[in-house]
């Protein structure tokens, strides 16, 4: 190969004229593989910022605790006193402190982001054309996404025990009225409440999707599913709605705290996936019927 | 086949997300089966208002008029719930709660008691000639209503429920009228006298039985906070007028009587109890009547209460409980100090009444529950807290005694000072504010309860394990005096238990005192007590401290004037009672939520294998001739908004041909391209390739190579992984791909190992080319593909078309550059204003008008012959050469005349290129 001339016209030529198989050995359940939309999404930049944040946040709070000075006697026990406990209560404050916005920000980002962004590149038209059915395409991305969603959702607990072991010993869970569990449930428990955390977020990952088919602006997508979130959050302060807040997609979403007891009421975080599931399904049948419907330009 | 095409999948999709919201709702609702219920009962509540005389009891003259409100459920009869209100309010006070009950089923009365708003006559604080004759009254007249449930002639199926003032009267109701059948009372004493009068020493310890035991001694210490603040309420609750009316009662008795209002006056002068008050106070207390009461009662007392503590609820479980009553326990996380019973505990009230009422629901047993709260909380206002259920409550009958653990203090014996008039006084309770305060009193409190010098402080060590108190922690105390220095015959001490972390953060438990007179002999011998400290629920984290103090003074007490030295010693333990219990959740799974998930994941499923189904079904339908690389017949495409980008276009293109696409900006050649390539959805017509029918994800686009509108590449990638990447999206072998060979007519050498967002335009443009041509599409689609490729790449490209198209393909190519479709194009579609103005090859279309070039010895000559002849006009000469429109003449015809005319031909042919050909085609409208 050399730089100049670009162009090799004997061997162009001899490609051009080559034959191919008449019929291409196309099948559309074959169009995009999981795996080859993973390398597509693990190569970006957000992809690895993502991850490196989810990593480095546990030793973020531990370097801010280890810096915060000692309260003075007199004020209340707080949180931040509670997760220098031992690992679990440190993994716990890590996933309450990140669940509200940070986790949300994340789903919504791999979410949202994933068709828009390729709208915004252009390349969609031609994965369209290549052709991947739109249902196939919308599925795979969003396999795809929720893999890494999961991944990074995951990722945040893990790293805070292992943090959380090294800074402040793998104890007992302490909860606040007066309960502890063992390492190793407490550690089970925990990640079962990242997983529920995953799954409440469905609404914004099927929110975030709908934005993505509807908008060629990734940034759009991201934020607007962040928005609505907020929103919901924002009315659920209002006690004054009474039960017509169990409707908002966010009222349960700190639920998995009832992990933490040693009996454990299964009955919020039932709610609270029904809700996000429903939600995720009217948000996902929409995005789907939508980017089914769409003219790509 | 009979359906056409477009509609199928969406109405899928629809059908899909129909069954969705129909049945998120449907499982909705089951999910939250009460919700929809609850709010047509509550709306069915009907109430009426009526004044009830009722007679005025001794001392008072004429009848008293209470102000009442009836509710009436939605179905009658039923029974009837009195419910009673709280000191300084009235019967609005109780309204939600009425509603609540009156939705559940039960007839519900609420009133004003007397004293308060509307209702006339004098608060005589829940006395048995008064305000419980009053609902006696009420329970007569409830047996008169049809509406009401009878057990007998003139006896109502009734229950009785209230809060502190109302919880009271409710048991005082309960102990006087037999016809009570249910009650429950919420946060309210045994012994009002030692409400008021607490005494928390005795020489010899009470029984070590239920878990929030009080000493209950006699002569305690006046407790002026809260009787102030609720002499207050009860003395500016009323109009003035009113009050200084005919009975010369002074403004400063409110609407108390005369007895209420003395008894209150000698107290709070002297901070004593006298016999007559003692008397008076337990009149108006249920521990009088608390062996009488038999119906079932469910107490409900708060953990944050310094005025009625667990001490009270105590004793009335344990009274009715051993006169053979059935008793329920539950204590929840607030009180006079914190907030009002929250759901969980009306849900509970109202399930006592539906099952001993109304037969409703399983009996709820002689229990005991406590709510555990930490001092954490979560969202800045949702308190961490848990509830725990224990067999039953330790001490009563057919219960085991409360197990205590002991935990050692450690301490010398210390003097502590009282000043003189008690001031300065520490703070721990703010009456009547301690609720809205809610956390931030708890910290004031751990700031303000110790002075410095007024107390004496015991420690623990840090505890080993976590425990829980749960009841009334006792202490040995010993108290004596300090030779030489001045003591009163009796010490008066508070007593506080607080938590301290290792960082020495201080929680005032309860965020009460135990306030005791402890009588010091003087020839200096010391006195010996158990005291027992404030009932609480308290969860102590390991490493912790408890620290037990004892103090000289508290704001909220009346204290001796004189000053005094005492030396205070704590003998070895704090013994704290622990309750065992299961912590409870509502273990039940909400099934309607489980259901619910099912459905969303059953119709998720679903439409899955519904899309999968289809997808199989669906044939590949040849429709057309399979050697037709591209058919398009009466194509038309309407954007919405109404523009119309394509009105029927038909055109097709045969294998080996190279056609160019024209037309000016707007001529809809991209709206057309994007419609082949199954990205925008025809309003009309069909495109076929190779006879199979083009729409989205068409399987026989894989036939069809595009490049339209632009490079689409992912910017972070390379060129070389794009394009691997892509194919790999396509799911065809590798192999097919011909890769290194498409990325040599990208000629980007080593570049295309860098990222694409590093290319120039033209980089990019070449880059796209390739990917068209991957797999070596029998039919190749490129939009404008010269554009910022250099003239010999253009060459180069050029030669590519060409054998690509030689080796049975067929090439579609749209541009603008005329020059361009001449040299490489076979064959030429000419699109003006979304039609097809011309098709055919490149020649047709350039001799499709009359212009025609003559080549003549004798051009001026010849000029004038040619114009001459009819039609034909724009003449010109150009040397040799000859121009002329000819307008449908044909051309030879005009060199006949030309010949006729003696002027020599040497040759005749069409004077223009394509461009002049486009031009004529498009008219004028590309004029600007």
């Amino acid at each position: 190969m050399s730089d100049s001339p670009p162009t090799h016209r004997g061997h162009v030529g001899t490609f051009a004229a080559g034959s191919a198989a008449s019929r291409p050995s196309y099948r559309p359940e074959r169009t995009l593989p999981v795996r080859v939309e993973l390398v597509r999404q693990l190569r970006r930049r957000r992809t690895s910022v993502t991850f490196a944040l989810m990593a480095l946040l546990p030793v973020i709070l531990w370097v801010a605790f280890s810096l915060a000075s000692e309260g003075p006697p007199g004020g209340s026990f707080n949180f931040v006193d509670l997760a220098k406990q031992s690992a679990p209560n440190f993994a716990v404050f890590a996933l309450f402190a990140s669940s509200g916005f940070l986790l949300v920000v994340v789903v919504a980002l791999f979410f949202g982001d994933t068709v828009a962004s390729e709208a915004s590149w252009s390349s969609l038209r031609y994965l369209l054309a290549a052709p991947i059915p739109r249902t196939r395409l919308l599925r795979q991305k969003a396999i795809v996404a929720g893999l890494l969603a999961l991944a990074a959702v995951l990722l945040l607990p893990v790293v805070s025990l292992i943090v959380g072991s090294l800074a402040y010993g793998t104890g007992d869970l302490v909860s606040p009225a007066g309960e502890s569990l063992g390492f190793a449930t407490a550690a089970g428990r925990v990640l079962l409440g990242a997983l529920y955390v995953a799954v409440q977020l469905s609404w914004v990952a099927a929110l975030a999707l709908l934005l993505s088919v509807s908008t060629d602006a990734p940034l759009g997508a991201v934020g607007g599913a962040v928005t609505v979130s907020i929103v919901s959050q924002i009315l659920d302060q209002i006690t004054a709605l009474g039960d017509l807040r169990n409707w908002l997609p966010t009222h349960d979403a700190t639920a998995w705290s009832a992990l933490l007891a040693e009996q454990v009421d299964w009955g919020e975080m039932t709610r609270g996936v029904f809700a996000a599931l429903s939600y995720a399904l009217i948000f996902g049948a929409l995005a789907a019927y939508r980017f089914h419907r769409k003219d790509t330009l | 086949m009979r359906v056409p095409r477009l509609p199928r999948f969406p109405r899928v999709l629809v059908a899909v997300l129909a069954l969705a919201l129909l049945a998120a709702g449907a499982a909705a609702l089951t999910g939250l089966p009460g919700l929809a219920g609850d709010r047509d009962a509550a709306a069915a509540v009907r109430t009426s208002e009526q004044r009830i005389q009722v007679r005025g009891g001794p001392e008072a003259p004429g009848p008293v008029s209470l102000d009442t409100t009836l509710y009436l459920p939605e179905t009658t009869p039923a029974p009837a719930v009195l419910v009673a209100h709280g000191f300084g309010g009235d019967k609005t006070s109780v309204d939600a709660d009425a509603r609540d009950l009156a939705a559940r089923g039960f007839v519900v009365l609420a009133w004003t008691a007397r004293g308060f708003g509307a209702s006339t006559g004098r608060i005589a604080l829940d006395s048995p000639d008064h305000e419980v004759a009053d609902a006696r009254q009420l329970v007569d007249w409830l047996s008169t209503r049809p509406e009401v449930v009878r057990d007998g002639p003139g006896d109502p199926r009734v229950g009785v429920t209230g809060g502190s003032y109302g919880g009271a009267l409710s048991l005082l109701l309960a102990g006087y009228d037999r016809r009570i059948d249910a009650l429950a009372p919420v946060i309210t004493w045994n012994d009002l006298g030692q409400a008021l009068f607490p005494e928390a020493a005795a020489a010899t310890a009470p029984p070590v039985d239920t878990p929030a035991r009080g000493t209950f001694g006699p002569d305690g210490v006046f407790k002026r906070g809260w009787a102030g603040f609720f002499f207050a309420q009860g003395a500016t609750g009323s109009p003035a007028g009113r009050a200084a009316g005919a009975d010369a009662t002074p403004l400063t008795c409110g609407r108390f009587t005369a007895q209420i209002c003395a008894a209150y006056t000698e107290a709070a002068t002297t901070g004593l109890l006298s016999p007559a008050t003692a008397e008076l106070l337990r009149r108006s207390s249920p521990a009088s009547v608390t062996d009488r009461i038999t119906a079932p009662t469910l107490i409900v007392q708060g953990e944050r209460d310094t005025l009625f503590g667990l001490d009270h609820a105590d004793a009335n479980a344990r009274q009715i409980a051993a006169a053979g009553g059935t008793v329920r326990v539950v204590w929840y996380a607030g009180g006079h100090d914190g907030e009002a019973p929250g759901d969980a505990v009306r849900a509970e009230i109202a399930d006592w009444f539906d099952h001993y009422l109304a037969g409703r629901g399983d009996a709820p047993g002689a229990g005991f529950a406590y709510a555990v709260r930490s001092e954490l909380r979560t969202n800045r206002d949702t308190p961490t807290e848990r509830t725990v259920v224990a067999e039953g409550y330790p001490g009563l009958p057919g219960a085991p005694p409360v197990p205590t653990e002991s935990i050692a203090l450690a301490g010398p014996p210390q003097p502590v000072v009282h000043p003189a008039a008690g001031s300065p006084a520490a703070i721990t309770a703010l009456p009547g504010v301690g609720g809205q305060l809610g956390d931030l009193g708890g910290r004031l409190a751990a700031v303000t309860s110790e002075i410095p010098g007024q107390s004496a402080r015991f420690r623990s060590e840090p505890l080993p394990a976590p425990v829980t108190i749960v009841g009334a922690p006792r202490a040995e105390l010993t108290v004596s005096r300090v030779p030489g220095q001045p003591g009163a015959d009796e010490a008066v001490l508070f007593g506080r238990v607080s938590t301290v972390s290792a960082d020495g953060r201080r929680t005032l438990l309860g965020g009460a005192v135990a306030p005791m007179r402890i009588p010091v002999p003087a020839d200096g011998s010391p006195a010996r007590v158990t005291i027992t400290l404030p009932g609480v629920v308290a969860p102590v984290r390991a490493g912790d401290r408890i620290v037990v103090s004892i103090g000289t003074t508290d704001q909220g007490y009346a204290s001796p004037d004189d000053p005094a030295v005492w030396r205070i010693e704590l003998d070895g333990a704090l013994s704290v009672p622990v309750v065992p219990g299961r912590a409870v959740t509502a273990n039940t799974v909400p099934i309607g939520y489980v259901i619910g998930i099912g459905v969303v994941l059953a119709i998720a499923l679903g439409a899955g294998v519904a899309g999968w189904i289809r997808r199989r079904r669906r044939p590949t339908r040849v429709t057309g001739d399979p050697d037709l690389p591209l058919e398009i017949t009466g194509l038309a495409k309407t954007y919405r908004g109404g523009v119309t980008a394509v009105s029927d276009v038909s055109f097709s293109v045969e294998r080996g041909m190279v056609l160019g696409l024209l037309g000016p900006n707007g001529a809809g050649k991209t709206t057309a391209l994007r419609m082949l390539m199954g990205l925008v959805r025809p309003s009309a017509g069909a495109i076929r390739a190779f006879g199979e029918p083009i729409g989205p994800g068409a399987p026989v686009l894989a036939r069809i190579g595009a490049f339209v509108e632009g490079p689409g590449f992912l910017p972070h990638l390379s060129g070389h992984e794009n394009l691997r990447l892509y194919w790999a999206a396509t799911g065809r072998p590798a192999a097919e791909a011909r890769l290194q060979e498409a990325l040599e007519i990208a000629g980007l050498g080593d570049s295309v190992h860098r990222r694409v967002g590093t290319y120039s335009q033209g980089m990019r443009q070449r880059l796209a080319i390739a990917q068209a041509m991957l797999g070596l599409p029998e039919l190749l689609v490129l939009d404008e593909p010269t554009n910022g490729l250099d003239p010999p790449q253009i060459h180069a490209m050029r030669e590519v078309l060409r054998r690509y198209a030689a080796a049975g393909r067929t090439v579609l190519v749209s541009s603008h550059l005329l020059a361009e479709v001449e040299q490489t194009c076979t064959h030429v579609v000419v699109m003006h204003h979304g039609r097809v103005v011309a098709a055919g090859t490149v020649e047709e279309i350039i001799a499709g008008g009359g212009a025609a070039s003559f080549t003549v010895d004798a051009p001026q000559r010849a000029a004038a012959v040619i114009a001459a002849l009819e039609g034909v006009r724009d003449v010109a000469v150009d040397g040799t050469l000859v121009h002329a429109e000819l307008n449908g003449a044909p051309r030879a015809s005009v060199v006949r005349a030309l010949v006729t005319a003696g002027i020599d031909v040497q040759s005749a042919g069409p004077r223009r290129r394509l461009e002049d050909a486009f031009l004529q085609l498009v008219g004028e409208d590309t004029a600007p």
